[in-house]
């Protein structure tokens, strides 16, 4: 028989995520844990490191909530909109506020992240790709090395494998004991959670083991490797969940707004973060006919049949 | 253009990036004008194109104009989703983009392009979002399409940091490190922006080759920090028909959130 993981989202954090950890909440543009990423911030960490390939909205919200004091990404913005503005203050020196200290950065191109985490998942010393020639990242970021083949002696860039303390990721669905599902943009989901210490999945929906086994190509990562489960309907918004609800673009134009005045982000972190106890607080606060907006029609797939070999 | 009001400046470069897409396969896309210029190009001149999406789509059939490049309009009818290690590894460095559109914050005479910081790295007076996928889209897609407005802040002498390598110093150096490094791809073959076409000589160097209607020889010299090759006698950039402008009115954009 196989053990319940599931707890709500504070406990989820509570143990498993500690001040000075390595933390990837990742999801590209998909699925991104908004509820998870909250949740640290009232509970307070600090001097995390926040690897992820896009840090988005919510390491943005989790910087400007004093979490951070290092950077490890690909690609720093928000999305079709434009700036994040609260990183840039803390990376700008002249946008310094008195007090504040610059956040260490690490930067990457996506590949390059992809590989960090392919090498960590994969216990390898390093990740070859053929990014990084003549540019001048590998100028900025000593991680960026060269490493010639041992196979005619041909070099090409390499970078470290990255073992984040704690991922966190977020799907459509999984069962108690986290085997997970997702569909849609996969993103890295997979591979930085096979390279962390700790997982934890976050899901809409919490479905019978059996609804998982009908389907098993739609596992991406398996409750062998996952520490918490949690059940979090809207927990992604924001960002979005293919076929659940669509990306609140109109947030994110929002956020260029509330995120270049630092006193208006501290605002909007009283009352949609501090101000509310758990996501299904912040759910509340919007109001059942916000996300009503938001919900797509539908267009399921097909079935496939695996055939029953008894 | 019976009764169409003419071409905007963004319409142009949509058209005319379209144009640039004749007959190709396989595009590594973009948000913004980018994804607008593809779509059109699906419709009008390389209806066999397949459209690849960053954020891990191959063969998209997007419903609507996407605002970020992760919509879940790409995901909805696609042929494949692919994670982000099969994007990158199995169909980028593997070969299999026959062109890719970059853009930046700055790009000089050789096509080399900045999005990672304006001023200096360890201290920026402007921090961009860095590279994404850019860096290895550049070394790894067949080709090169830049989109960008000009502007002498954009188009410079000298970079502040080369986050994407295009010609290099030149397209000898550029071809010798290419070879020895197995890049992928031949670096940019066209740059549009909102008064021209511009492609690279023989030496690697960016030179015009058309000028879209409406634009002047005195506007595109102002607003290039180097003193940019033209023709002797410069081509104009073919007017969009109105196909084609309806197209980008009624059915790509039709609130105009890009190209009016």
């Amino acid at each position: 028989m196989s053990t319940s993981k599931l707890v709500d989202m504070r406990t989820a954090i509570a143990a498993p995520v500690h001040d000075g950890d390595t933390v990837a909440i990742e999801g590209f543009t998909h699925c991104i844990s908004f509820a998870a990423g909250h949740e640290i911030i009232r509970q307070k960490r600090r001097n995390l490191t926040l690897a992820r390939m896009t840090p988005d909205l919510v390491y943005d919200q989790m910087v400007a909530a004093g979490c951070a004091k290092k950077l490890i990404f690909s690609w720093l913005g928000n999305p079709g909109v434009g700036s994040l503005h609260a990183i840039r203050r803390r990376t700008e020196p002249a946008a310094l506020a008195a007090g504040e200290s610059l956040l260490e950065i690490e930067e990457y191109s996506h590949h390059g992240m992809v590989g960090r985490y392919v090498a960590g998942a994969h216990r390898l010393p390093f990740y070859p790709l053929r990014s990084y020639s003549e540019s001048d990242l590998p100028k900025v970021n000593p991680l960026i090395r060269t490493v010639q083949s041992p196979f005619g002696g041909e070099e090409v860039y390499a970078v470290p494998p990255l073992n984040p303390d704690v991922t966190i990721i977020h799907a459509q669905r999984a069962d108690a004991e986290g085997n997970v599902q997702m569909w849609g943009l996969l993103g890295c989901q997979k591979e930085a959670a096979f390279a962390a210490k700790r997982v934890i999945a976050v899901v809409e929906e919490i479905v019978p083991t059996s609804v998982i086994r009908a389907d098993p190509n739609r596992t991406i990562i398996p409750g062998l490797i996952v520490n918490a489960v949690v059940c979090e309907p809207f927990g992604a918004h924001p960002s979005y969940v293919q076929g659940s609800y669509d990306r609140d673009n109109a947030f994110y134009r929002e956020w260029d707004t509330i995120s270049r005045d630092a006193a208006a982000t501290e605002a909007w972190l009283q009352e949609w973060v501090y101000g509310v106890k758990d996501r299904a607080a912040y759910v509340a606060k919007f109001g059942g006919d916000y996300f009503k907006g938001l919900t797509p029609t539908s267009a399921p797939s097909g079935s496939v049949d695996y055939g029953d070999y008894r | 253009m019976s009764g169409q009001r003419p071409a905007s400046k963004s319409e142009l470069m949509v058209v005319a990036s379209a144009h640039a897409l004749t007959g190709k396969r396989v595009c590594f896309v973009g948000v913004g004008l980018p994804n607008i210029a593809v779509n059109l190009a699906k419709r009008t001149v390389a209806p066999e194109m397949e459209l690849v999406y960053e954020a891990g789509v191959f063969g998209a059939n997007p419903a609507r104009l996407p605002l970020s490049i992760g919509d879940p309009t790409i995901v909805t009818g696609s042929t494949a989703t692919v994670s982000m290690h099969d994007l990158f590894g199995l169909y980028l460095q593997g070969g299999r983009i026959d062109v890719g559109f970059l853009g930046g914050a700055q790009i000089d005479r050789f096509g080399n392009l900045n999005t990672t910081v304006i001023g200096d790295y360890a201290a920026p007076k402007t921090r961009l979002p860095g590279s994404g996928g850019a860096c290895e889209i550049a070394i790894n897609a067949k080709e090169i399409l830049v989109i960008m407005r000009q502007s002498t802040r954009s188009f410079v002498k000298e970079l502040d940091f080369r986050t994407s390598p295009g010609n290099l110093d030149g397209a000898v150096a550029a071809a010798k490190t290419r070879a020895a490094q197995g890049w992928g791809g031949s670096g940019p073959s066209g740059v549009i922006t909102d008064l021209g076409v511009y492609g690279f000589d023989d030496d690697g160097e960016m030179a015009l080759r058309s000028l879209h209607p409406g634009a002047t020889l005195d506007e595109v010299r102002a607003s290039i920090g180097w003193e940019i090759r033209v023709p002797q006698n410069v081509p104009a950039t073919p007017t969009p028909t109105d196909e084609e402008l309806r197209l980008i009115r009624e059915e790509l954009d039709p609130t105009g959130a890009y190209v009016s």
